[in-house]
């Protein structure tokens, strides 16, 4: 079981999302976060008060998967998400070491799908 | 079960047409009495909004032509307050359209609203109220009037007899105002700031100043020509939607819209915007018959009687074809029924302005939800489908239901005998679609030759707020 947990810009999440559909994997996590890779932020400015290199909106994606989902949820992502240019995100692949589904208390494999 | 409810009550708003026909002349003859005796200012129910050619002279008491107008307070009360009520309608109109645009781009709405406010108030001081107005030419007003020469406190008889002539200035700006502003709807979250400014200048100076003229000021061909416009259906909302289907379809559509629908971010800004147009429209309105009498009266009240009818019109219409009714279609409706009005307004009863309500909000409608997806053109925020649209609607609508029961310096429409008015009509508002669309053509092209009127796409995946602005709406964590 792995953990892929995925950084990308908000305006690909919708194409990620479908990119994601239609390699069977319907169950993610997502949330809004904020942060900056190499190519930095934007720069704000408040009443003349500079705050430079500021972070920009991103998307989290958190995906459990079985094995065989790993390479299938990574393509997808990359599908969704690349444009080519700075700031695209990156992608993690965790070890998982427990998944348990609460309504059923099934654990493992049969809890992620 | 719900359905067949709305179809009622949609069908019981139509039956007003019936009324309408039926009691109409017995209720407007009792309500046009009062104005010849009981008068207290001449020019008491000519507006120079109405574009009519002799008006003036007729309309004015014999008194009132012999001796020098005369300020009447009351009208000058009520104007002032008008002029504020429409200056209220712009910040109202960029919290209408800021709700609706994605969180990235609402600062974006808001300061290009306020920036039209700014810059159009000076370039009104400074030629454009001369432009429009002063006696020039049947095109435009000449510079006669340029930095307000001219234009002091006694009354400009010609425009409103009974207050300043700086305040009838200063009443007709607020328009000049919000008019560019409507266009912003169509391409927000895509141009660049510093191309906006130019075209807001060129914009205002080359189409709303002219087209003003046209319609409203002295020697204005349209004007002339006998077509009726109260209070800016065609001046502000017909050519201020052609603009925006202009940009719409040159600026390009939004990026990840071809997936996906751009959500609203906050539609209690949509709310709170319509609730402050509907609440200024009174000044736009009723303001426009230029003084405190019986035809400001009648503005009011088909004002809010039409913008009732629309709201619910467009409520029932989502209940019907979309299972629920909804927030955004009443306020979208409300505003619809509110444009329709506008060039009706001193002319109409209320009962015309119920179905007037009725009939725009399927109009445009059938315009957001059928004409835009099939043509494809990304008109953001709708300015097209329900200014341009519904300011067409209302000025056909002038030309059918228009009543000299209610304004006997008005006109009578197709409905009470004059089918001629509503051939007129129509004509103001061909000329008005081609000359705008032509014109906004010509500057947006200019601009986007010199400088590329749109964003860069990473500026615009980034959004208005921080690219165009370094500022952001909203913190997500301090």
């Amino acid at each position: 079981m792995k953990l892929i947990i995925a950084i990308i810009k908000p305006d690909r999440l919708e194409a990620v999302k479908q990119e994601l559909y239609k390699a069977d994997v319907n169950l993610m996590t997502v949330n809004e976060v904020l942060g900056h890779g190499r190519q930095m932020g934007v720069t704000e400015v408040y009443r003349g008060v500079k705050e430079m290199g500021n972070l920009l909106r991103k998307v989290r994606l958190e995906i459990a998967v079985n094995e065989s989902f790993v390479e299938p949820t990574i393509k997808a992502i990359i599908k969704g998400a690349h444009t080519g240019e700075m700031g695209d995100g990156k992608i993690f692949v965790l070890e998982l070491a427990e998944c348990i589904r609460i309504r059923t208390e099934e654990r493992g494999h049969e809890a992620i799908g | 079960m719900k359905r067949i409810l709305a179809c009622l009550i949609l069908l019981l708003l139509l039956a007003s047409i019936g009324i309408v026909f039926a009691e109409e002349p017995k209720v407007v003859e009792g309500a046009t009495l009062p104005t010849g005796g009981q008068t207290q200012a001449p020019a008491n129910i000519y507006s120079p909004q109405s574009g009519r050619e002799g008006v003036a002279p007729t309309a004015l008491p014999v008194e009132g032509a012999t001796r020098a107008p005369v300020i009447d307070s009351g009208d000058t009360a009520w104007v002032l307050i008008s002029t504020a009520l429409v200056l209220l309608m712009t910040p109202g109109l960029a919290f209408f359209y800021g709700g609706m645009v994605g969180r990235k781009n609402v600062l974006g709405v808001l300061m290009q609203c306020f920036t039209i406010l700014c810059i159009v108030s000076i370039q009104w001081v400074l030629y454009g109220y001369s432009l429009s107005f002063a006696p020039g030419s049947g095109f435009w007003g000449g510079f006669s009037w340029s930095g307000l020469a001219n234009v002091g406190f006694a009354p400009y008889k010609d425009y409103a007899a009974t207050i300043p002539h700086q305040l009838f200035m200063a009443y007709q700006m607020m328009f000049a105002v919000i008019t560019p502003a409507l266009i912003i709807g169509a391409f927000a979250g895509r141009m660049k700031f510093s191309a906006f400014v130019i075209f807001t200048i060129l914009w205002a100076t080359f189409v709303y100043d002219p087209v003003c003229h046209w319609v409203w000021g002295v020697g204005g061909w349209l004007k002339d020509l006998g077509a009726l416009d109260f209070a800016g259906g065609t001046v502000v909302h017909i050519n201020a939607g052609i603009a925006a289907l202009m940009t719409a379809i040159f600026i390009g559509k939004r990026n990840g819209t071809t997936n996906k629908v751009i959500l609203p971010h906050n539609l209690p800004f949509t709310i709170l915007g319509t609730a402050l147009l509907w609440f200024g429209w009174f000044g736009f309105n009723a303001g426009s018959a230029l003084g405190a009498n019986e035809l400001a009266v009648n503005a009011f009240v088909v004002t809010n009687t039409a913008a009732a009818a629309a709201g619910l019109t467009w409520a029932l219409i989502d209940w019907i074809f979309n299972d629920k009714p909804t927030m955004l279609g009443t306020a979208t409706g409300a505003v619809a029924g509110l444009v329709a009005i506008t060039p009706a307004a001193g002319f109409v009863s209320a009962l015309s302005a119920i179905i007037i309500g009725v009939l725009v909000s399927v109009f445009c409608y059938m315009a957001v939800t059928l004409i835009k997806p099939k043509f494809g053109y990304d008109d953001a925020l709708d300015v097209f489908g329900v200014h341009c649209i519904g300011g067409i609607w209302g000025a056909l609508a002038t030309g059918l239901f228009a009543s000299k029961a209610i304004n006997p310096a008005g006109a009578d429409g197709l409905f009470f005998g004059n089918p001629k008015q509503l051939l007129v009509q129509a004509a103001a508002v061909g000329v008005t679609v081609v000359y705008s669309f032509v014109a906004s053509y010509i500057i947006y092209k200019l601009i986007d030759v010199v400088m590329k009127v749109r964003v860069t796409k990473k500026d615009e995946t980034i959004g208005l707020d921080l690219t165009q602005h370094h500022e952001n709406a909203y913190t997500i964590m301090e």
